[in-house]
């Protein structure tokens, strides 16, 4: 039999081209036949709607389980106020620093050549390879009162740990690689020739960055922020380490969440979860959104977790 | 995992763009302050307590159950993973139907989601009143605060590895290796299983390792859902965190030494994977 299951979808134009374009050039005897295939979606539509959707539903669903009052009287007491101003002050912070350093990391590995240039890049993509909860605790053990440096901050008055320094710093580490790994693979991919036309017609190098490079990868750029931005805002572990959890204080959202349910207020700990579920969905929106701009370039095939 | 192409980018060492030094000395900065003397604390403070001290932390009950706990969990959730992931990566890649853009989109929902948020979620949904958890209760089986638990959170973060892992390399299968297989008399079974599987091997065993990195320390999303009874169903990364509350700062880092040495060898195996799939496809 032909390909797939596509004949029982209703042929719009677009579902034409992408049957044609997928089917392009395997013939009768390279699809499943009818039974394995449907056998095989059925099968993913199930796990699928069991492990991502439903979870996304009972989100929003608990949290307007009370009526829209509830929900919105949830979401306007202090301490779920504070900790949305927590949560939006530290990612206003951890994201820009990341952004000039990933700038900065792609500009030197992606322009230039130089020895241990993997190892180095190895090295940016270390934090997404360690546990959250330990990426908090390596903050502890250097800033904290029995740390390292403690004893020297507490000389100076100068509080890290259990204080929102702590959280800014666990947050930065882990959306560390983010926008680097973004930007580089993208400036490998286009090399160097229009930086160099723009220097030999006597461009400044801040000139040729900011009207040349830059607009270059701006797509990946934002890209690269956006998820930058939804794992600082969500991060939970290595914040849970360093934030020590007072209230209006050092609460960030996720933070919020979890207080929240360990007191069996359900409703209002998924009323602060339905906006990081929020969040996220923008997130996923517009990366859908952005991977088609990419797609249009010249760099989509390069990218990727 | 990019190919870290060296390759083609011919630039002189001498090449008249600017910023090499300022760059450079900002990464590498940056880098240290954030990334590398944090992680040196910790190698510090775990060789001070020496390889026999370390030994007997993980040895401990305790900490030998966590540790136990959180690898074969890990390890089991990234194998389902595989199962599901590579059927999932399968039909999201090589057929058209209602909906497929929007369940695409929808597999890095775990990246997206926040783990907390998630972990809540979960948790009401498998809990004995919840929605499957109500439904699975007559039978006498119950998954959330069990280790159940723990494998449904752990499915769930790890899904996105495997699939985002596969799904470039069914792009790139060539299709005449597979009307090659047809013609020579292979059933479609056949040749999905001794044509297409080995070329998606490498990439399955890339996602399950790091869907099994990601598992062992995960935390956010598994400690709602796994009911935290010591011995049983508590985590490393938990375990970490009640240390460091009992001011146990010995113990918090000889756990995390050790989940952090696994993982770098995680990293590692999974550099040979790619080492070793290189070489085999001669690229």
């Amino acid at each position: 039999m032909t390909e797939t299951i596509a004949q029982w979808a209703p042929e719009t134009a677009e579902s034409v081209w992408t049957r044609i374009s997928r089917s392009r050039g395997r013939g009768a005897a390279t699809g499943e036949s009818p039974l394995l295939a449907g056998v095989l979606i059925a099968v993913s539509l199930i796990f699928l709607a069991l492990f991502l959707i439903l979870p996304l539903a009972v989100v929003f669903y608990e949290a307007f389980a009370k009526g829209a009052l509830a929900y919105l009287a949830a979401l306007a007491e202090p301490d779920a106020q504070s900790a949305i101003r927590l949560t939006l002050l530290v990612a206003a912070i951890a994201v820009p620093l990341n952004v000039v350093f990933g700038l900065a990391a792609a500009w030197a590995i992606a322009k230039f050549r130089f020895p241990a240039k993997s190892f180095l890049i190895t090295l940016i993509d270390l934090p997404f390879s360690v546990s959250p909860v330990v990426a908090g605790l390596i903050y502890v053990l250097l800033f904290g009162a029995q740390g390292l440096l403690g004893p020297w901050l507490k000389a100076h008055g100068l509080e890290i740990i259990f204080a929102v320094p702590g959280i800014v710093l666990a947050t930065i580490f882990v959306t560390f690689p983010f926008v680097a790994r973004e930007l580089i693979a993208l400036m490998e991919d286009q090399g160097t020739s229009e930086e160099e036309v723009a220097l030999s017609l006597g461009a400044s190098g801040l000139a040729t960055f900011f009207r040349v490079t830059l607009p270059n990868v701006k797509w990946a750029l934002l890209y690269g922020v956006l998820l930058c931005n939804a794992r600082a805002m969500g991060e939970f572990g290595a914040v849970s380490v360093v934030s020590g959890h007072i209230r209006g204080l050092t609460n960030t959202m996720p933070l919020q969440v979890e207080i929240l349910y360990n007191e069996y207020n359900i409703t209002a700990a998924f009323a602060v979860a339905s906006l990081l579920a929020l969040l996220a969905l923008v997130t996923l929106a517009a990366k859908s959104l952005l991977e088609g701009r990419f797609k249009d370039g010249h760099s989509a095939k390069t990218r990727g977790h | 995992m990019k190919g870290l192409s060296s390759v083609s980018v011919a630039i002189k060492r001498n090449s008249i763009i600017p910023g090499f030094g300022l760059t450079l000395g900002y990464t590498l900065v940056y880098l240290s302050v954030i990334v590398l003397i944090p992680l040196g604390a910790l190698v510090l403070r775990a060789s001070s307590l020496g390889l026999s001290g370390l030994w007997n932390i993980a040895t401990e009950p305790r900490i030998f159950a966590a540790l136990r706990t959180s690898f074969s969990i890990a390890l089991a959730a990234a194998a389902i993973n595989v199962l599901f992931g590579g059927i999932v990566a399968w039909v999201l890649s090589r057929y058209e139907f209602p909906g497929r853009r929007l369940l695409d989109a929808a597999v890095d929902l775990p990246f997206a989601l926040p783990t907390a948020v998630a972990g809540i979620s979960l948790a009401a949904i498998y809990a004995p009143n919840g929605l499957i958890g109500s439904l699975i209760a007559p039978l006498g089986w119950q998954i959330a605060y069990t280790p159940l638990g723990i494998g449904v959170a752990l499915v769930f973060i790890g899904l996105p590895f495997i699939v985002r892992t596969v799904q470039p390399v069914i792009a790139e299968l060539e299709a005449d290796v597979e009307e090659a297989s047809a013609t020579l008399g292979a059933t479609r079974i056949q040749t999905l299983w001794r044509v297409v599987l080995p070329a998606l091997t490498p990439a399955l065993m890339t996602g399950f390792a790091l869907a099994f990195a990601r598992g062992v320390g995960e935390y956010g999303s598994v400690i709602f859902i796994a009911g935290n009874l010591p011995y049983v169903s508590e985590i490393a990364p938990l375990l970490i965190i009640v240390k460091l509350e009992q001011f146990d700062y010995a113990g918090a880092t000889a756990i995390a030494t050790l989940m952090l040495l696994a993982s770098f060898s995680i990293l590692l195996i999974i550099n040979l994977i790619q080492a070793w799939n290189r070489r085999r496809f001669g690229q």
